[in-house]
């Protein structure tokens, strides 16, 4: 019997792994998982997937990805990116799900402003969290 | 007397304004002839990290265009989330296709040529004042005052628009002992505060200041000082029960105590002022 190995991107499910691609300016396969995006991480505690899984559901085109509050906890703080061995800005990655969503209609939860609330925190939370 | 185009944000003229207040009197007494740029607009505060929204660069690159007007190929920022806008999107834009598209966005302005240098306050201190210039200024030394710097994010990363070493940043300890203070760089000062998180998930940033200001007394700060208004806000406001009470400033406050200022606007500074003639009570 024949037997041959295809380990080309083509196998994957990628129009969902492209798009992001494209939104980020990040290659997803350029990931090779080791985790150091998630050690790092300062907001990890709080989210319901690791910086490393939600880039690991994009490299399988899994489009769950969209579904997850992970890129809403994610604040952008680029602590990943200046660490990741592979140069990987994972930011990038958060920035082009949350984009995603958003353009999709898949809104993260409501947010009530919690008092006082400074305009720079009020400007930087509607330029991040809608379309 | 040099000159030099200023672009302030919208905290500066708000919750920020001590530190604007210290930081432009520092800045005369040090030659510096610093000219607002007429007609700003908010910046945006966060950088978009999105290839295909040029929208949301308008903001940025409308003040650089003002900056431009002046026949100023430079402007300042004593914001950290305002450096970090300005000066990524002067980066972004500045490839031709996008450059040829902005403008047709801005369409009544001038059109943005590009080449416009974001500097911000601290690589000014560092690069053109100097810290030795600096000291020399000095009227009321902060006497050994253990100062913890906090730098946050948009100072530091990503790497192309560091202010500073991302793992290893120094300038602002540089500026703490130039004004006669003891710097404490505590590990924390260079992890994130939460930001724009505070607009609905205070229990995230709340952690997040405990934390940091855990480290920084651990290492023996007396009082912590920052650049962003944000992260001021943050390390001040949604600081938990039970954190550390050391007093959080800007820098501005620092550079005006230190440079004998009495103005009202940084009196809440002044008032401080405990016995010992330090600039603040420990707090602690
Ligand atoms: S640090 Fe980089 S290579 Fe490692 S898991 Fe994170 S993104 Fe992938
Ligand atoms: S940018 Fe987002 S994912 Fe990366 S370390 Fe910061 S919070 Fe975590």
């Amino acid at each position: 019997m024949a037997s041959e190995l295809d380990l080309s991107r083509d196998r994957l499910d990628a129009p969902f792994a492209r798009r992001v691609e494209e939104l980020s300016g990040e290659n997803p396969y350029a990931c090779y998982q080791c985790g150091k995006c998630s050690a790092g991480c300062p907001f990890a505690d709080y989210m319901d997937a690791l910086p490393n899984q939600v880039l690991r559901l994009v490299q399988l085109g899994d489009a769950s990805a969209l579904e997850l509050s992970a890129p809403w906890v994610c604040a952008s703080c680029l602590a990943c990116g200046v660490r990741c061995p592979k140069g990987v800005d994972i930011a990038t990655t958060m920035e082009a799900l949350r984009i995603l969503a958003l353009r999709r209609g898949i809104s993260p939860a409501p947010v009530t402003p919690d008092r006082p609330c400074p305009q720079i925190a009020l400007v930087g939370a509607y330029r991040k969290l809608t379309p | 007397m040099k000159t030099i185009a200023y672009f302030p944000g919208c905290a500066m003229k708000d919750q920020a304004r001590p530190d604007e207040a210290g930081t432009l009197h520092a800045l005369a007494l040090l030659g510096y002839e610093v000219t607002e740029i007429p007609r700003w607009n908010c910046c945006g505060t966060v950088y978009s990290l999105a290839q295909d929204d040029l929208m949301r660069h308008v903001g940025p690159v409308r003040n650089l265009v003002r900056v431009q007007g002046m026949g100023e190929g430079r402007v300042l920022t004593l914001c950290a989330m305002c450096y970090g806008t300005l000066a990524r999107s002067a980066r972004f834009v500045a490839e031709p296709e996008r450059l040829a598209r902005i403008n047709a966005f801005l369409d009544t302005e001038d059109d943005f040529r590009g080449g416009i240098e974001v500097v911000h306050l601290l690589t000014l201190l560092r690069d053109e004042v100097g810290y030795e210039k600096l000291a020399a200024q000095v009227k009321r030394t902060l006497d050994g005052l253990k100062v913890g710097t906090y730098y946050g994010c948009v100072l530091l990363r990503p790497r192309l628009f560091a202010v500073d070493d991302p793992d290893r940043p120094e300038v602002m300890e540089r500026v703490v002992e130039a004004l006669g203070g003891t710097p404490v760089a505590f590990p924390e000062r260079t992890e994130c505060c939460g930001a724009y998180l505070t607009v609905g998930r205070t229990d995230i940033v709340g952690d997040r200041v405990g934390r940091i200001l855990r480290s920084a007394r651990g290492g023996g700060a007396e009082v912590v000082v920052t650049t962003c208004p944000l992260c001021q806000f943050n390390l001040d406001e949604r600081r938990p029960a039970g954190a550390p009470t050391l007093p959080v400033l800007y820098l501005g406050q620092l550079l005006a105590w230190a440079m004998g200022l009495d103005e009202p606007a940084v009196a809440a500074l002044v008032s401080k002022e405990p016995a010992t003639g330090r600039p603040v009570s420990t707090g602690v």
